[in-house]
């Protein structure tokens, strides 16, 4: 059995478990990242909207408010120095009834609360000349010109793999099944072995208030929020050019329709309470939803082939805002709560994280710049060169990934992918429009030769 | 973009399938000085290559071949007529008229050509863009992926959704992989193939044909479990196979501009696969649903033939006296679907698809009131499954008098 002593151990690897160990590993402690599922970054952070917020529509006065707002000048500046691809799209939210156009100024308002002034109020006029291809009846909209979209999956990746290459220690596939705490820590058992730690941190996403019940907490419960999100094929991706967002009333909610950075269009997502945690199936009422919304947001989009539908669950809870708990005299801290804003605002939680448990008594020195190592990642954005450009052999043609891509994604000596899913996140295998019908024995003999195991084994991975 | 190497050909043959090959070939054997084709897989020879049975070639080539043969038989033609065929080489990009980027192993090449000729083909929609909710397990492919992991065992019991001809192909490739097909399942009143080819197949080995249901979720964590049908029934499976419902590979096409038929998705093409782009042809199942290797060879033919007329002639104005085929009632579409007086398509003959089952349903093409044919089909019609006409009515279209109709009687 694999034994470990570390100063840390965050539960979780999750953007915000990964964003968490990234910053402790800047410092001079022991630090282990501990994951139930098979990867990082494949539970509820695969299956983001992919935007990089400005917080501007967060409740003024909030964690989150503040939260995304650092988080986000942080990630910014980070996307760009690691490659992590970023588009700066910007976002209008399109106002389609009186009721939502009167709405616009009272967001414009509430984004200066937050902190957030360069918004403006669009015309119908100009909102037609900006995205021509909206459907009839958009009345007016509200700018949010530093709305971005990012690769939701390079980004928790990227903390990963920093955290790994500066001393963390990653185990996947190791759900925390037990906690005992004494004066001199706690020890948390998973199959994988166990992990004496001196402080926790709780970043279990879905599974955070069981967790959270483990150190003897129940001050919230999780109640899983579906959202299906639907994939349209890059040829769409000449049909908008903002991140189009719903006004929320008091009565819809609405979906968005986006660019993504990988050059597809995204339709969603949906918002259904749920109670099982484990019910990522999309289903045929959302879906129906969501392509009735997409045919009045931009009609043509329905002309345009799917390639993909998504399911995310986000962790609510009775709140809306971050359930950020420290429990300083147990030396456990818990961030839990944390829906679709999780992606922007992770940095800025680690911060936080990290202010927290130097209150319940840990002491850190910061490693000294150059003692930090810095990694990169692969780009996988559209915009900026990638391998194939540069004669490699292209294996998967709908995205452009070459086989020395699809290999170096289980090669990796951080943090490499273990399945057939975890490649294609790291390269875009196979999540073109033709979903693998021309490469997936190509894909699958390479993805096994990188990882190691054999092509059958990899196939009784989820694709 | 900025690519390492530029150069000039004559044709750039963009798709190494049979028609692709086909039109190459003819373009060298007419003269033509440099033909290039390019094929973005490792090995040229299309769908061929994967498709592990017999009947190959009998309309070109005279005789029954089996997939793999059939392919290195067409590439071995090409090469010796004196065609550059590339593989591992995708055009990704147009940067101006008849002017595209390859990625190559060697980089990007600018190519400008005289005249490009469209052959990408056709690929089965997968479970996403047929939006079949459920969970997303591993085991769900298509009968291409299937084919192409020849050698890995994918499953024990699979589900095939479609009862085209390609599905009752994919419960023999699966057979031959150790997997057993537990049914085949169809929204539609039946099958939509020959029922040679279903009882060897599928009722030989007890395979069950459910028609007239739809899959309606796939259910499985981590690994498919069962499939849930539109009747409420659950068929427990650890596969799942999408077949059929064909959509144009038609990326190339609309990165160039080229024109799409709305109702196949498939480039807008005459009779001699002129698209609405000058110098820009297209030939076999990029422009029409599946069809046998065999004739998108003798279509890749006929449109290597046009596009040699066009070169030999001085490259001249392109014809804009096309008018447009409708297909009307029961018909979904038509290809070519834009049609010149007196220029015969490929065979002779047009290729049509219907939404319906048929016996030998009569057709009527009419261009402005006047019936310019009538008649029956000669193949009973079924969904999704493209049969041919005779198409000698060309001769009588008049350029002036709009739209040509084609309506299916079902009487």
């Amino acid at each position: 059995m694999n034994e470990l002593t570390v100063d840390v151990a965050v539960i979780g690897a999750g953007v915000v478990g990964c964003a968490t160990a990234r910053l402790l590993a800047h410092h001079d402690l022991a630090v282990a990242l501990v994951e139930a599922g098979p990867d990082v970054g494949a539970g509820t952070s695969k299956a983001n909207t992919a935007i990089l917020h400005t917080g501007f529509d967060a409740t003024p006065g909030t964690i989150e408010s503040r939260l995304v707002a650092r988080g986000s000048s942080l990630l910014r500046a980070y996307a760009a120095s690691v490659g992590i691809a970023v588009e700066e799209t910007g976002g209008l939210l399109v106002a389609w009834t009186d009721e939502q156009l009167e709405r616009l100024p009272v967001l414009q308002a509430k984004a200066v609360q937050n902190g957030y002034d360069a918004t403006r109020l669009v015309d119908a006029a100009e909102l037609a000349a900006l995205e021509p291809h909206l459907g009839p009846g958009a009345v007016g909209a509200l700018a949010v010109p530093d709305e971005h979209i990012i690769d939701p999956w390079s980004t928790p990746l990227a903390f990963a793999r920093e955290a790994v290459a500066n001393g963390a220690v990653l185990w996947r596939r190791a759900p925390v099944t037990s906690v005992a705490s004494s004066a001199e820590g706690h020890v948390l058992t998973t199959p994988a072995g166990s992990v004496r730690a001196r402080f926790v941190v709780n970043a279990a996403g879905l599974a955070g208030d069981t967790v959270h019940a483990l150190f003897g907490h129940r001050s919230f419960t999780i109640r899983p929020r579906r959202g299906e999100l639907i994939v349209f094929d890059e040829l769409a991706r000449g049909l908008l050019h903002h991140v189009l967002l719903p006004v929320p009333t008091a009565t819809t909610k609405g979906v968005l329709v986006s660019p993504t950075v990988f050059g597809n269009v995204l339709l969603g997502p949906t918002a259904d309470d749920i109670d099982d945690r484990t019910a990522t199936g999309s289903t045929r009422d959302g879906l129906d939803r969501l392509l009735s919304q997409g045919r009045r947001i931009l009609p043509r989009l329905l002309d345009e082939e799917v390639t993909a539908v998504y399911v995310g669950l986000r962790p609510a809870t009775e709140e809306s805002d971050y359930r950020i708990e420290l429990h300083a005299d147990q030396r456990y801290l818990c961030l839990g709560g944390i829906r679709s804003t999780g992606l922007t605002a992770a940095m800025g939680i680690a911060e936080e994280a990290l202010a927290l448990l130097g209150r319940a008594g840990l002491a850190a020195a910061t490693k000294a710049p150059d003692a930090v190592v810095p990694i990169t990642v692969p780009y996988l954005g559209q915009v900026g060169p990638r391998p194939w450009q540069t004669g490699e052999r292209i294996v998967c043609h709908c995205e452009r990934v070459t086989g020395l891509e699809i290999i170096a994604a289980g090669t990796d000596p951080f943090v490499p992918a273990l399945d057939l899913d975890g490649v294609r996140r790291r390269t875009r295998a196979m999540l073109g429009r033709c979903q693998g019908f021309a490469c997936t024995a190509d894909v699958v003999q390479r993805a096994a030769s990188g990882i190691g195991i054999t092509e059958a084994e990899l196939l009784r991975s989820p694709t | 973009m900025t690519t390492d190497a530029d150069e000039t050909v004559d044709v750039l043959v963009v798709g190494g399938g049979p028609a692709g090959l086909a039109a190459a070939t003819r373009l060298r054997q007419l003269g033509v000085a440099r033909v290039v084709l390019a094929e973005r897989e490792r090995r040229a020879g299309g769908m061929p290559r994967h498709t592990l049975h017999r009947g190959f070639g009998l309309r070109d080539r005279h005789r029954s071949l089996y997939g793999p043969a059939y392919a290195t038989a067409n590439v071995a033609d090409a090469l010796a007529a004196g065609v550059e065929v590339r593989t591992d080489s995708a055009v990704v990009d147009w940067v101006g008229e008849r002017r595209v980027v390859l990625a190559t192993p060697g980089g990007l090449r600018t190519v400008t050509a005289g005249a490009v000729v469209i052959a990408t083909g056709t690929r089965e929609r997968p479970r996403s863009a047929r939006l079949v909710p459920g969970d997303r397990p591993a085991g769900v492919f298509t009968t291409s992926a299937v084919q192409r992991l020849e050698a890995v065992r994918t499953g024990r019991r699979a589900v095939v959704v479609g009862a085209e001809h390609v599905s009752f192909s994919a419960i023999d490739t699966l057979a031959h992989a150790g997997c057993a097909t537990v049914a085949v399942v169809t929204p539609h009143a039946s099958h939509q193939s020959y029922a040679p080819l279903v009882w060897w197949s599928a009722r030989r080995r007890h395979v069950p044909v459910l028609t007239g249901v739809d899959v309606a979720e796939v259910v499985g964590r981590g690994r498919v479990s069962a499939v849930r049908l539109s009747d409420g029934r659950v068929l427990p499976c650890d596969t799942v196979v999408f077949t059929g419902d064909w959509i144009a590979e038609h990326q190339v096409a609309r990165l160039g501009g080229v024109d799409l038929d709305p109702r196949s998705k498939a480039p807008l093409v005459d009779a001699a696969g002129r698209t609405n782009r000058p110098g820009v042809f297209a030939a076999g199942n990029v422009t029409h649903g599946a069809l046998q290797a065999d004739w998108c060879a003798l279509e890749g033919r006929h449109v290597g033939e046009a596009a040699a007329r066009w070169l030999t002639a001085g490259a001249g104005p392109w014809p804009t006296d096309a008018v447009p085929v409708e297909p009307h009632g029961a018909l979904r579409w038509v290809a070519p679907g834009r049609l010149r007086a007196r220029e015969r398509p490929n065979a002779g003959r047009l290729v049509l698809a219907a939404d319906t089952f048929a016996r030998w349903p009569r057709l009527r093409v009419t261009q402005g009131g006047r019936v310019l044919a009538a008649g029956r089909s000669r193949t009973p019609v079924a969904p999704g499954r493209p049969f041919t006409i005779d198409a000698a009515f060309v001769d009588r279209i008049d350029p002036a008098a709009g739209p040509v109709s084609i309506g299916l009687d079902l009487r």
